[in-house]
Order: structure tokens, then C-alpha cells, then sequence
């Protein structure tokens, strides 16, 4: 039953980004996205990962994509434009990064994942079991990361004073 | 008797969702009628009677209505997006109500069957992340109509959802603290062991319910879709069915807000001043018992819209947008860190969770609401364009002073 979804999820996934990028209207491109997260976030559900999951429908699918779908109503930029890709230059340099990138992800898959990084078989299940969904991801966040997520936290600040000073010149 | 699990799940799902789903569009069907009965009760005439008994057919009839009436399609409209759009506002709407336990557990000759679909892990974020993707289908409404009104009315559903969300999710922060819980189930069990949360948590309870009505995009905030600027915002170019979705899509946001807020501050299908209905052993009897006391709320808060629709009139945009980010989310965020602390504090002291604890945080709120009404009541926050030119208000006497010694106001 999990393979069948796996699969299913999966590959809407793929066919909604293959869809994504061919697609000329900004506004189908979006909504193609929209579809592809919210498939990243079905197979999250199928790793037992419910937490990372509502979160990636609640804040990309639900909140980013909805502020890129004003910004492109706003600009109306609803009807095909021209395609962005200039000259046999542009095509050369995007097919070489985009054989970088097969090639690092075929590389990633083929390494074995390195041992610390391997959990025992049914910990995540175990964990959820015991503590919840949410405090399974809140206990390691809020104590042994603190620092990190507390830098995390200035470095958005800091993109918000940066937006907030570029749209508002004076102040 | 212990939950039931896998395959009696499954088939315990497959039983509850034709039925939860065809008992909510039924009470939406008839809540557009007591919508309109009320209506007209408030504003001193009859509403419909005249189909059926009472008036009681009359969504049967609208329903016929809406299904025979003619399919407009805008020459100029995105074709695809434009009959998807509709889809996107009702279904959102209506899957957010699979978390909510509207009664105490069933037991079965299989096991313990829970009253919500399925009580998921991550509860509350399911209703949030849910509800956030109805945007989409007002949003796209107003966009593929091709109409300058319509794109305006998507534009503010989607400014104001996407405001509102953050107050909404911040207000029930404090009520995941005190439940230390996200599950419904769980936040419901809390509430049984102490009191409603509607009392230590009276501030959020306030902010939830301001935020539940900007979300439903109903008045006082039904700015989308304001009659007298908008034409009817971003449903102007739709007819028949399609516009039913809109309605059926409003009215499902109503009833899953309407049970959220009887679930995170009226203690859900607990029933006031007894214990029978909290714990084992479960019959039959309880589950209808706390099935009517879950309706109950869940049906006043509904009234209520109605009520405030007849009693407010509407914002205006800027006033709303002001109130939700200038007002609602400082005022969230302050809340939370108070009921962190008041929280963090009473643990400390070692007061166990109980219903002394939950008094305790209701008399913080008491001191606290006092405080910020003193502050809210002076026009400082809140006021429209006139009271921003005029300054702050002042009491008549400090005025009648000012004017005596020559000051400017």
C-alpha cells in the first residue's frame, strides 16, 4: 500500500515540476509548484514525518506561493510573455548546470549515507509514538540546536529590515 | 477497551466520512435558510416561508435553482482556472472539519471509534495549513474572471486571509501551551481536567474569534466580496452551481471555525458542571449526550455570525488591514510571551494543572484585559481617517481645558 502511494505521490510530483518549469503563464507555473508541494508533503506524511509535512503545506504551499500569486496578479503578469532563454549561450550554460545537478544527485544516490546519519529501523515511529509529533522535533530544535535556530531567526530579520528599507525609501 | 487500529480503522473511516460530510452539507443547506430567517427576524419581517412547512424546503428549492440556472462563462476568462477556482474555495473549507471530535469515543464490538475522522498528530497545524490553501480558490476566482472588480475582490480575499492567519495561529499558541498538546483530542481531555479555556486563555479566545470572522470573509470584514464597491467581489462573474460553491464554501468555513472555537476555548464536547460525560466507561449515551452538547456550541457560535453581520457595519480596508497587523498581532505576540511566563511561573511555584491553575490565569487575564481596553478605548489604535486628522481623544473636560488656554487640537 505505501509503495503504490509512494509511487503515485511521487509521480505527480515530478510531472508538476516537469510542468512548472515548461509552462509559459506565471500564474500556471505557480499553481504547478502549489501541486508539487503539496505532494513533497504527502510523501513526507508517508515517512511518518507529520510535523515536517503540515509545515510544508502551511508555509510553502499556503503562505510563499500565495504571496507569489499576488505579487504576479499584481504585475499582471497573467498572459505568456517572451521565454526568458537568450541566445545558444543561455541554452549551452543551462544544460551544462543541468547536468551538474543529475549528476550530483545521481552521485548522492548511488554513496551509501554515511552511518551516523542511519537510524535504527522503527526509531522515528518509536519516537512519535512516545512523544508526539511536534515534540519529537521541538525538543532537539529548542535545546541541543538553540543557537543555530536563534541565528536563523536574525538572519530572517535581517531580510525583512532589508525589505522594509528597499520598498520604503523614506522612513 | 482499547482505540481501534489498522483495517478496523480504515473501515471505521470509509463509514465517517460519507456521514460527516453529508450531515455538514446538510446543516449548511439549512443554515442558509435560519441565515435568512434570522435575518429577518433582526431587521423586524419574516424572511422565506412559503416553501414547505415554515419555509423549511427553501434550500431544497435554491438548490434545484442553482443547478438549473444557466453556466456563464466569461469570453475573456481563463477557461481552465476559472471553473477549477470554485473547487479550490470548497473542498479546503470542507476537509479542515476531519480533525474535529465532535462527541466522546464510541465504543463498537470492535473497539473505542473516535468521533473525528481521523485525530491527526500534528491537529491544529492540519486545520491551519488546510485552511490556508482556500485562499488559492478565491484568489484564482478573481484572477481568471478578467474583470477589474473581481481582481480587486481576490486581491483582498487574499491580503486578508494571509493577515489574518498569523493572528489566528498566534492566538491559539497560548492555548497549545496551556493543552502542552496539539491534537483536538487532547486539548479537548485538557479542558475537562481544568476549566473551559475560554477563562485562563480570554485574550487569545477574543483574538481567535476576530480572526475567525476575517476568515470567513464575513461582516464586518466581508471586504472581498463589499456589495457597494465591489459588485460582489470576486463571485461577480460566476452563475448557478459554481456560485454555490462559493456560498457552500463559506458556510463550511463558518461551521469548522464556529467548531474550532467550542473545541479550543468551550471545552468541546465536554459538558459543563459534571464528570460523567469525562472519562470511562464509554456508551452510547455519552457519545449523544456530548454529540448535542458539541452542537450546541458549535450552533451559537454560528448564530452569533449572523448576529454580528446584522449588528456591525463593514471595515474599511485600511482600517482592517490596521487592525490586523498594528493591533491583533502585537497584541498576539505580547499574549503569548504573558502566557508563557504565567505558565512557566505557576510550574515553578507547583501548582498542579488543575482547575485552581486555570482561575489563576484567569485573574491575570482579567488584570490584563482591563489594562489594554483602558489603552484601546482612547481612538489611539483604532479610528478612521477623521480621528487620525483630529489627533487622540481626549476626555471632554481635558478638551474644554486645552481650549480655554489657546491649545491647538
Amino acid at each position: 500500500m505505501r509503495t503504490i502511494l509512494f509511487w503515485i505521490f511521487s509521480g505527480v510530483a515530478v510531472v508538476s515540476a516537469l510542468l512548472c518549469i515548461t509552462r509559459r503563464s506565471p500564474v500556471a507555473s505557480a499553481l504547478w509548484l502549489v501541486t508539487t508541494l503539496f505532494h513533497l508533503a504527502a510523501l513526507y506524511v508517508l515517512l511518518d514525518a507529520h510535523f515536517i509535512a503540515a509545515v510544508q503545506v502551511l508555509v510553502y504551499a499556503g503562505a510563499i506561493m500565495v504571496l507569489f500569486l499576488f505579487v504576479i496578479m499584481l504585475l499582471n503578469l497573467g498572459r505568456t510573455g517572451p521565454g526568458d532563454m537568450k541566445g545558444a549561450w543561455g541554452r549551452v550554460v543551462a544544460g551544462v548546470a543541468g547536468f551538474v545537478l543529475l549528476g550530483e544527485l545521481l552521485a548522492f544516490r548511488l554513496a551509501a549515507p554515511p552511518g551516523r546519519l542511519r537510524l535504527p529501523a522503527g526509531a522515528v515511529e518509536h519516537a512519535a509514538e512516545e512523544q508526539g509529533a511536534v515534540t519529537a522535533i521541538a525538543r532537539p530544535l529548542f535545546e541541543a540546536y538553540l543557537v543555530p535556530f536563534e541565528i536563523t531567526s536574525v538572519m530572517l530579520l535581517a531580510a525583512i529590515v532589508g525589505a522594509v528599507v528597499l520598498a520604503k525609501r523614506k522612513l | 477497551m482499547t482505540p481501534i487500529s489498522g483495517a478496523a480503522f480504515a473501515w471505521a473511516a470509509v463509514v465517517k466520512i460519507p456521514l460527516v460530510f453529508a450531515g455538514l452539507l446538510v446543516l449548511i443547506a439549512f443554515w442558509t435558510l435560519v441565515e435568512r430567517r434570522v435575518a429577518g427576524f433582526i431587521q423586524n419581517r419574516l424572511g422565506p416561508n412559503r416553501v414547505g412547512p415554515a419555509g423549511l424546503l427553501q434550500p431544497v428549492a435554491d438548490g434545484l435553482k442553482n443547478m438549473f440556472k444557466e453556466e456563464t462563462l466569461p469570453p475573456f476568462a481563463d477557461r481552465f482556472l476559472f471553473l477549477l477556482a470554485p473547487l479550490m474555495a470548497f473542498v479546503p473549507a470542507l476537509i479542515t472539519f476531519a480533525i474535529v471530535p465532535v462527541a466522546a469515543p464510541l465504543p463498537t464490538r470492535w473497539g473505542l471509534v473516535g468521533t473525528a475522522i481521523a485525530d491527526l498528530p500534528v491537529g491544529f497545524l492540519y486545520i491551519l495549513a488546510i485552511s490556508s490553501l482556500g485562499v488559492y480558490g478565491f484568489t484564482l476566482a478573481g484572477w481568471a474572471s478578467n474583470n477589474k472588480y473581481s481582481l480587486l475582490g481576490g486581491l483582498r480575499a487574499s491580503a486578508q486571509m494571509i493577515s489574518y492567519e498569523v493572528s489566528m495561529g498566534l492566538s491559539a499558541v497560548a492555548v497549545l501551551v496551556l493543552a502542552g498538546s496539539i491534537t483536538l483530542g487532547e486539548i479537548v481531555q485538557r479542558q475537562q481536567q481544568s476549566t473551559w479555556f475560554v477563562i485562563p486563555l480570554f485574550f487569545a479566545f477574543c483574538l481567535f474569534l476576530v480572526a475567525a470572522f476575517a476568515e470567513t470573509n464575513r461582516l464586518p470584514f466581508d471586504l472581498p466580496e463589499a456589495e457597494a464597491e465591489l459588485i460582489a467581489g470576486y463571485h461577480t462573474e460566476y452563475s448557478a452551481m459554481k456560485f454555490s460553491m462559493f456560498y457552500l464554501a463559506e458556510y463550511s468555513n463558518m461551521v469548522t471555525a464556529s467548531a474550532l472555537m467550542a473545541s479550543l476555548f468551550f471545552g468541546g464536547w465536554d459538558i459543563p458542571f459534571t464528570a460523567w460525560d469525562d472519562s470511562a466507561p464509554w456508551s452510547f449515551a455519552k457519545t449523544a449526550a456530548t454529540f448535542v452538547s458539541f452542537w450546541t456550541k458549535t450552533l451559537a457560535f454560528m448564530f452569533a455570525y449572523i448576529w454580528v453581520r446584522w449588528t456591525l457595519p463593514r471595515f474599511r480596508f485600511d482600517q482592517l488591514m490596521d487592525l490586523g497587523w498594528k493591533v491583533m498581532l502585537p497584541i498576539a505576540l505580547a499574549y503569548v510571551m504573558v502566557i508563557g511566563v504565567a505558565v512557566w511561573a505557576l510550574e515553578a511555584l507547583g501548582l498542579p494543572f488543575g482547575t485552581r491553575y486555570a482561575l489563576a490565569l484567569g485573574a491575570l487575564n482579567l488584570v490584563a484585559a482591563v489594562a489594554l481596553f483602558w489603552g484601546l478605548d482612547r481612538r489611539r489604535l483604532i479610528g478612521g481617517a477623521g480621528a487620525r486628522a483630529r489627533g487622540p481623544w481626549r476626555a471632554p473636560a481635558a478638551a474644554a481645558a486645552a481650549a480655554r488656554t489657546g491649545g491647538a487640537d
